[in-house]
């Protein structure tokens, strides 16, 4: 947290006055922890057996807490060069892991090591800053390393598109059929998922600057569509539809995604900025709240559940002798549908980029990024900002659906505590933090975020150092508000900010977006 | 009658703690022109600091319940105004100048790093404590159908007028106050002039998660119980006071929220407690849309 007080100073002044300062800052940071900390870190509340709370002190937790935030600030104020700071941080918070380590439990060889590679960090820390003060700064990029780093980006995009291609028939053959589930449905698909989320909200979001908070609406619209036809309409009127339902309603879904699109955006057009972004916000609270409280209709927080499972375009997934294994002349196994469904989502995930990249050529893809970038210039213009407007919330919001039907299908059960703001938020966490209007940054953000966080399911190691209990899947959503918070300071314009102009003569000029004026949609 | 005369006084009551956020949230959006996304989860922090620190008097240092209350007050505006600084200082004043949806971006993520911050050390589950103060007042009507005014909801009412006159006298008569204002109106001017714009905006904060620390100590006592998603609900509902009353106008703040306390109660016992938050959502989105000004806001002035 101390990384965002950055004060660049140009001339370092005298060795002794920077120390004092260092210890000063660092020493009114710990003390503003402590403070902090107080009540909420220090006193556990717990309920006891009789059911009444107690507290339960922790006050070891708060002096480490302030000695780490006291080091972290003392070692950014006393020391210029990047990486030392790097080093020394990450040095000192390793010895006082293996600090906690040896409170926690005991001072076995597992701390033991701990501090060893803390103590390494910290001299390889010192050892820099001697090789920095005696060579002076270090120089920037040298031309020849921006010359490799250009050939290196043309090339990532198809590299990455072939490796997303092979992915899961690599993981088949690295993991086997048992081991390789894991990774296609909880890494493949969920971030693939996520990714067409994003790319379909930065239609609204990064193309036409409309901020939409509610974007979940419309996947949950997507998800709801399906299952209710699936499940409800399909098999009492059009029975003989059977195993294509999930072929049928995919359009449908994305359809009615849209028209709802359309029907929230109708009352919105006036609004701009934050207001449209709670506006929106409030109207996907209101569908969650519907689907909780109207259980005629969407069976509450009880859910939708038996939703019929996609098809491989007609041949259904199972061990009959009609499946797809017998039918293929292969053994059943459950991986079969999970690589079906990848490949499913994949290709929805490029029908977004393409329509995206398409749109970009159109007028209305014009007109949207003119919306963006100043819409009274844009109205002045003779743009019809209402239907530029819409469209944009429609186009979006179908993608929205399109993802919501392959998620009802994917899970076979949906209720709407799978539609909460939070996932909102993520996902316009994700299209912002990659870069708004970048597809290449959501695809980075999104295996940042969704993939970082299913990593951390498996660092077990973390368990070995704050004890048994402690169980790094909780700490999901925390780091996920944190990293919104540090990514928006370290780079406000998120990931990816370069622009490159659809609309050019003759030269593309790549503009960096900081010196683009936006942000009034 | 009875059953109107008992919802309005529980829609008072309830409307006060809203207006107390509420006007964490328009001061804000005064002075910075920002929807400050955190500050129902500041208030959620807010209730969590009261229910340790009444257990630290009450349980560990044997105060009695109304000297305990009276600390709890004071020590968790200053303990809560700690924590708004702290955000402000972190998460947004070096967003200040940059493109105008970070700052909404961070509050967000900071909304979501607060409640699951207390979520993870304080653990998921309800906090109930004891009721606080007992006891109340029978108004009128006798049997099933009494209308009741209890002494906990004559505390809120109370403490609630009060910290509002203090208030009012804060931003209208001190210096502070006025530095306020003039950074509302103009903070490149009121910098000119020789105004600390950045501790004005910091001192902004640590007022309003004062009032919003007020505003969990009160929910506390109200509901007996806490918990760390408390604040989403209720900062919307707040948030959605300070639209309807004018955003940006102090009294307006407080009229939204009592209005919105009556109209939550009310859609409670006429129409359905189920499409209670359905009712606040669509008040939101309806004023937005067609009353974007509020009831006492300024209109804004749109510049080229």
């Amino acid at each position: 947290m101390a990384a965002t007080l950055d004060a660049q100073v140009p001339v370092r002044p005298a060795a002794g006055a920077l120390l004092s300062r260092a210890v000063r800052e660092g020493g009114f940071a710990a003390l503003i922890t402590l403070g902090l900390s107080f009540p909420i870190l220090a006193l556990r509340t717990e309920q006891n057996m009789a059911n009444e709370l107690v507290l339960v002190p922790r006050w070891s937790w708060v002096a480490l807490l302030c000695i780490a935030v006291f080091i972290a600030r003392f070692v950014q104020i006393y020391f210029d060069n990047k990486l030392t700071r790097t080093l020394l941080v990450l040095g000192c918070f390793t010895l006082l892991g293996g600090l906690g380590r040896a409170v926690n439990a005991a001072f076995d060889g597992f701390a033991a090591t701990v501090f060893t590679i803390g103590l390494l960090l910290l001299i390889a820390g010192m050892v820099w800053e001697r090789r920095v003060e005696t060579a002076g700064v270090t120089t920037p990029l040298s031309p020849a390393a921006k010359a490799r780093w250009a050939v290196v980006t043309r090339y990532a995009g198809p590299v990455a598109l072939g490796f997303l291609a092979v992915y899961p028939m690599a993981m088949l053959a690295l993991a086997g059929p048992g081991g390789s589930i894991k990774w296609i449905d909880n890494f493949g698909i969920q971030i693939l998922i996520y990714v067409m989320l994003g790319w379909g909200l930065n239609i609204v979001v990064g193309l036409a600057g409309l901020l939409d908070l509610g974007y979940v609406a419309f996947y949950a619209v997507g998800a709801y569509s399906y299952a209710l036809i699936a499940t409800k309409v399909i098999p009492e009127t059009f029975p003989a539809l059977g195993v294509w339902a999930f072929w049928v309603c995919l359009p449908i879904s994305g359809l009615l995604a849209a028209l709802w699109g359309i029907i929230l955006g109708f009352p919105v057009l006036r609004l701009r900025g934050d207001y449209l972004a709670i506006v929106t916000l409030a109207f996907g609270e209101i569908i969650r709240l519907v689907l909780i409280n109207w259980v005629d209709f969407s069976n509450g927080y009880a859910g939708l559940s038996t939703i019929p499972r996609p098809s491989f375009f007609g041949i259904p997934f199972n061990a009959s002798d009609t499946g797809f294994a017998a039918v293929f002349g292969l053994e059943f196994s459950p991986i079969y549908r999970t690589i079906f469904l990848y490949y499913v989502i994949f290709a929805l995930a490029l029908l977004t980029a393409y329509v995206t990249l398409r749109l970009r050529k159109l007028p209305v893809g014009r007109a949207w990024e003119a919306l963006r970038e100043d819409e009274i210039a844009c109205r002045s213009l003779g743009i019809n900002t209402t239907n530029t407007k819409l469209t944009a919330f429609a186009i979006g919001a179908m993608f929205g659906g399109f993802a919501g039907c392959f998620f009802a299908a994917r899970q076979g059960f949906i209720s709407p505590e799978s539609f909460t703001f939070i996932e909102s938020a993520q996902v316009l966490a994700i299209v912002v933090l990659g870069g708004a209007g970048s597809l290449v940054g959501v695809v980075v953000s999104s295996i940042a975020l969704v993939g970082g966080f299913e990593i951390l399911r498996e660092l077990e190691f973390l368990k070995q150092i704050f004890g048994e209990s402690f169980d790094p899947a909780q700490y999901r959503t925390l780091l996920f508000g944190l990293a919104m918070v540090v990514i928006m300071l370290w780079k406000p314009r998120g990931l990816v900010s370069t622009r490159e102009p659809t609309a050019f003569l003759k030269e593309r000029k790549t503009v960096s977006s900081s010196l683009v004026k936006e942000g009034h949609g | 009658m009875e059953v109107f005369l008992q919802q309005l006084i529980n829609g008072l009551t309830l409307g006060s703690i809203y207006g107390l956020i509420a006007i964490g949230y328009t001061m804000v959006f005064g002075i910075i022109g920002m929807v400050n996304f955190a500050h129902g989860d500041v208030f959620m922090v807010g209730g969590f600091i009261a229910l340790i620190l009444f257990m630290v008097f009450t349980a560990w240092l044997g105060v009695a319940v109304v000297p305990a209350l009276v600390l709890v007050l004071l020590l968790g505006m200053v303990l809560t105004g700690l924590w708004n600084w702290t955000i402000e200082r972190v998460a947004y004043r070096p967003l200040r100048g940059s493109f105008r949806l970070a700052p909404l971006i961070s509050a967000i993520g900071m909304s979501i790093f607060l409640s699951n911050l207390v979520q993870v050390i304080q653990g998921p589950r309800n906090k109930p404590l004891p009721p606080m103060i007992q006891g109340n007042f029978v108004l009128m009507g006798e049997g099933s159908t009494t209308v009741v005014l209890a002494y906990k909801q004559i505390v809120i009412m109370v403490v609630t007028v009060v910290l509002l006159a203090v208030f009012w006298w804060l931003v209208q008569k001190t210096p502070l106050g006025r530095a306020q204002r003039a950074c509302e109106q103009d903070r490149k001017m009121a910098a000119l002039l020789g105004v600390d714009v950045d501790r004005t905006i910091s001192i902004t904060f640590v007022i309003g998660a004062a009032l919003a620390a007020v505003a969990g100590v009160m929910y506390l006592m109200y509901y007996g119980v806490v918990n760390f998603s408390d604040g989403f609900v209720p900062g919307v509902k707040a948030f959605t006071a300070a639209v309807l009353g004018g955003i940006g106008s102090l009294p307006g703040a407080v009229i939204g929220g009592l209005l919105i306390g009556l109209i939550e109660t009310m859609w409670s016992a006429y129409f359905t407690i189920d499409y209670k938050d359905v009712a606040a959502f669509s008040i939101l989105a309806i004023t937005l849309i067609f009353l974007p000004t509020g009831l006492l806001g300024r209109p804004e002035v749109e510049k080229v």
